[in-house]
């Protein structure tokens, strides 16, 4: 029991603060001092402190393993996505120090909520039972259907709406699909240890006689899941609800949400469904969503004048980026190095997007605009921030000496590695398209007239959070091999 | 010895920003500093070569990405040969001439030459890189410092150009990426040297294939017909120290590729699509030549004329033979020098007279004989003269391929015709002619940055015009030693 709780302990810890902040914003005023947006963040920035450093003291302790009867597991992969959110949650309390004073007396709420959607994102990386994904999935969407809402105004509610009333069309489908594979396989264990039932034991006994139930079976999970990674054809929700939700909290989906999502179906597809009988079904559903991922979203991106919207559309076509590395599983060993790849994407994305969303955040509360025309001189008007944007950028590109470039020529390895070759060759194209976009950006900040003369000031938390996330993107472009092999070791999981 | 080449440019990016706000006018002396010190770096690499070592020499070796799970392994891999080594020369001068005339630049100078010396540390990485993703991530460096240089300090439609060549570059080493990539994973290794040594016959997707990807890349940075129509653009709004670059280098970056990769990893391949490769190269020079004797504009005519000798280039390697291919890179070489000093000449007059309409210049060597000279010494050498480099290099080419391809290269040669026609017309409409009463007060050139790069490129041409080992010597270490990969 114990032993169990301790595995559990980074997301105890954020669930912990969490409601340590919630109590605090509700206790009644006079007594004791209403939380003031310093002091929250300093409170707020406990969770992820204390989770990494808990996940730290556990990977050091050498604790690894299933917990809670097989329904859980700590290893090198829920290590990786402990981290990672650790990080992504702080770096979005980070930015959100100037920009919460919008939420006014919610800001607690605020901060309690990223840090319980992070926390859920830890224990969903961690699962290995389609109940607990399916908990760990709904904690995490509803604190993010609420972060979505939570300015108030009429664009906010309508996000929350939108994404409320979607994102529970989704979970109604993944709901099906696991029942599918629940009453065929007869068990909700992903994976157990030898002579206990579970998911990949049943497919690897009778996986060619149920094959069809299982392709129905897939189809759901990934038409759910698409959903929560923002994949075409389920991405309608994602530019309307990133431009209505607040900045931080659009950041937070496009990096946070995603990597869930993507560790979700990881977890689903690599461990419970590798079974040769079913993994060239899925894989090639993958290969065409990638495709058409990638296209759809780029193409859409072009003709965005805002730039959360932008940056919406440019993650559904990232989403295909990461896709191309799902969809790379089929060749022999494949499946290490496909993963390997997109938790390399993923990391390097998280920085990168961050990095862009961090600047969006300054800028979207300084001018009360998001429209890209607005970025005109931005050079001029704050030199950092336009600086940052433009590495970020360079880096979603995938241009050399960035992080992104590195990732992108990772993950095409991987895919021509399972001839997957036209697939690549979709993938580079679209990447020549994105560089319209992207670049453009970057164009506006620097050649065009700047709208006003006022200089942008950034407080010293944001500097720091864009310090790290560029120290990142250019240091982890010239020397990946640190994070290479960190993601080498989480996708060793899925090795047999 | 090559990192340093890499190395001292990156150094003095860093050194350019780093310089305080009052002392920007400083980065000027700091890029002049520090492209010399690469310049001189260069031609230690060019004259300590040896001649004779059919190997890669001064080789820098080290683990750079290993990943245990995919077959990717990528190197810190630099080593040159002759044909490296000459091309690094011609970096390392060129970039002394861009910085020498880009003295007169007050726009943020500070970010001017700090884009200036990363796109130096580029160049000189794809010229020494022995690894095809370290390659790859030169190549794709360079586009970063071309997009800003040409939209910041260009003129004209500079970000429509600016875009124009970044997507273009992109769309043809995204498809180059994709072939590496299958190349690489065939064979286990991104080594250039140990593709070349292998003999490749099989890999995920047709050979031929991979050969069209990787072409690609090289076709449009050559650029070939029709693959071209960004270079005119991306020329005519670049500032002059870029058009030199750009026509100077870059466009040899893609014929370099084109010798290295195309000819010596996939010979094969080469020699399956010779003929049309050298069909195109006749097309690229008689529509590139007829394209320049209708230009009113002397950067887009100096441009288009690019296009078309850049096609001995194309049509040279396409025979695959030792004369041919010192040929080719001769012609990258001469081809260097001699529209690097039109471009810097075509930008002292613009600079001057702020126009580079041919029809409104009229007699300028009346007011500006000096220029006027250097401009008719680059012409002659562009349309061949003997005793000048041009000729030499495109003797050889033809020699290498009219054997080959008879009817191509006896095309090709209209070319030669043509562009004497359209050097002499230009330099008889714009120096000489009656005289403008415009330019009445032209002064000539006075400054000594403007004279040293204007000398220092007229010595080059006429030294190798008459005595071309000094070049050809080496270049033929590079020859030799793709010969031997076919």
């Amino acid at each position: 029991m114990w032993d169990d709780l301790d595995k559990l302990g980074p997301v105890l810890a954020m669930g912990g603060v969490a409601t340590l902040i919630l109590v605090w914003g509700f206790l009644p005023r006079g007594r004791i001092p209403a939380p003031r947006n310093t002091a929250l963040l300093a409170v707020a920035l406990l969770g992820p402190i204390l989770a990494a450093a808990w996940a730290l003291s556990l990977l050091t302790r050498d604790e690894a393993g299933f917990a809670f009867a097989n329904s859980m597991v700590l290893d090198d992969f829920s290590y990786f996505f402990h981290f990672l959110f650790a990080g992504i949650a702080a770096a979005v309390l980070f930015s959100s120090q100037d920009y919460g004073k919008r939420f006014g007396d919610r800001q607690p709420e605020y901060y309690a909520l990223v840090l319980l959607a992070s926390g859920a994102m830890m224990l969903l990386a961690a699962s290995r039972d389609l109940i607990l994904i399916y908990i760990a999935l709904e904690l995490t969407s509803i604190s993010q259907y609420i972060m979505a809402a939570l300015q108030r105004d009429e664009r906010s509610s309508e996000a929350g709406i939108k994404y409320l009333l979607l994102g529970a069309v989704a979970s109604a489908v993944i709901l099906y699909g696991m029942a599918f594979l629940f009453g065929m396989t007869g068990s909700t264990r992903l994976i157990a240890p030898a002579g206990e039932p579970s998911i990949a034991s049943a497919i690897a006994e009778r996986g060619e006689e149920m094959r069809a139930g299982l392709v129905l079976s897939v189809v759901f999970l990934i038409a759910g899941f698409g959903f929560k990674m923002a994949v075409v054809p389920f991405q309608m929700w994602v530019p309307d609800v990133y431009e209505g939700s607040p900045a931080p909290v659009a950041a937070f989906l496009s990096v946070a949400s995603k990597a869930a999502g993507f560790a979700a179906v990881m977890r689903i597809f690599f461990e419970g469904l590798t079974d040769a009988s079913i993994s060239g079904d899925w894989a090639d559903i993958f290969a065409v969503v990638a495709a058409v991922s990638m296209s759809v979203g780029n193409v859409l991106a072009l003709v965005q004048s805002n730039i959360k919207r932008l940056l919406g559309y440019s993650s559904i076509a990232q989403a295909g980026n990461f896709m191309v590395g799902l969809a790379a599983i089929s060749a022999a060993g494949g499946l290490e190095g496909a993963a390997s790849g997109v938790l390399f994407f993923l990391a390097a994305y998280a920085f990168t997007n961050m990095a862009a969303f961090v600047v969006v955040i300054v800028i979207s509360d300084r001018t009360g605009s998001d429209l890209i025309a607005d970025y005109g001189g931005m050079w001029q008007r704050a030199p950092v921030l336009a600086l940052a944007l433009t590495l970020a950028l360079v880096s979603l590109t995938g241009i050399p000496p960035t992080v992104g470039f590195i990732a992108k020529v990772y993950i095409f390895n991987a895919a021509v590695e399972s001839d997957l070759v036209w697939l690549v060759v979709i993938a580079v194209l679209n990447s020549v398209v994105s560089a319209f976009y992207y670049l453009r950006i970057a164009g506006t900040m620097f050649l065009a007239e700047p709208r006003s003369r006022e200089r942008i000031a950034t407080s010293y938390p944001v500097r720091l959070a864009l310090a790290v996330a560029a120290v990142g993107i250019l240091a982890l472009g010239i020397v990946p091999s640190p994070l290479l092999e960190v993601a080498q070791d989480a996708a060793a999981v899925f090795a047999e | 010895m090559l990192t340093a080449l890499i190395v001292v440019p990156l150094i003095g990016a860093v050194a350019s920003m780093a310089l305080p706000k009052e002392r920007e006018e400083s980065a000027r002396w700091v890029a002049l500093l520090f492209t010399a010190i690469a310049l001189v770096a260069a031609g230690n690499v060019f004259f300590a070569l040896d001649t004779a070592d059919a190997g890669l020499q001064f080789v820098d070796r080290a683990t750079w990405i290993d990943s245990e799970v995919l077959s990717f392994d990528v190197q810190y891999f630099v080593g040159v040969d002759g044909l490296s080594a000459t091309l690094v020369l011609l970096t390392g001068i060129l970039f002394v001439v861009a910085t020498l005339v880009s003295f007169n630049i007050t726009l943020r100078p500070r970010e001017y030459f700090m884009w200036l010396l990363l796109l130096e540390a580029a160049v000189m990485g794809v010229f020494v890189s022995q690894d095809l993703i370290l390659f790859f991530l030169f190549w794709e460096g360079e586009l970063v410092p071309m997009f800003f240089l040409i939209s910041i300090w260009g003129t004209g439609r500079k970000e429509y150009s600016a875009i124009k060549f970044v997507l273009y570059t992109l769309a043809g080493s995204a498809l180059m990426l994709v072939g590496f990539l299958v190349l690489g994973f065939s064979q286990g290794t991104f080594d250039m040297q140990a593709l070349a040594e292998a003999d490749i016959t099989e890999a995920a997707i047709s050979l031929h294939a991979v050969f069209l990807l990787i072409l690609a890349a090289f076709a449009i940075k050559l650029p070939v017909f029709p693959l071209h129509t960004w270079l005119p653009d991306a020329h005519t709004d670049a500032p002059t120290a870029v058009s030199v670059i750009l026509a100077g280098i870059l466009l040899k970056m893609g014929g370099y590729g084109l010798i290295r990769i195309n000819a010596g990893i996939l010979p094969e391949q080469f020699d399956d699509f010779a003929p049309y490769l050298a069909g195109l190269a006749a097309v690229s020079v008689l529509y590139g030549a007829v394209l320049t004797m209708r230009q009113q504009d002397l950067k887009r005519l100096i441009a288009y004329s690019s296009v078309s000798h850049m096609g001995y280039v194309l049509l040279g390697a396409s025979a695959l033979g030792e004369i041919g291919l010192t040929g080719a890179s001769l012609q990258m070489f001469t081809h260097g020098t001699i529209t690097a000093l039109l471009f810097v000449m075509v930008g002292l007059i613009y600079d001057r007279a702020h126009t580079r309409q041919i029809a409104d210049l009229s007699g300028l060597a009346h007011r500006m004989p000096l220029a006027a000279t250097f401009f008719v010494v680059a012409g002659l050498a562009s349309l061949g003269l003997p005793t000048m480099s041009g000729f030499v290099a495109e003797l050889l080419v033809f020699l290498g391929s009219i054997e080959a391809f008879e009817v191509q290269t006896v095309l090709a040669v209209v070319g030669i015709l043509l562009s004497a026609g359209y050097i002499l017309w230009t330099v008889q409409r714009v120096m000489f002619g009656p005289e403008n009463p415009r330019w009445a007060s032209l002064p000539d050139t006075d400054n000594w940055w403007e004279w040293a790069s204007m000398a220092t490129l007229a010595a080059l041409i006429i030294a190798i015009g008459i005595y071309p080992s000094i070049v050809v010597d080496t270049l033929e270490n590079g020859v030799l030693r793709t010969m031997e990969f076919i």
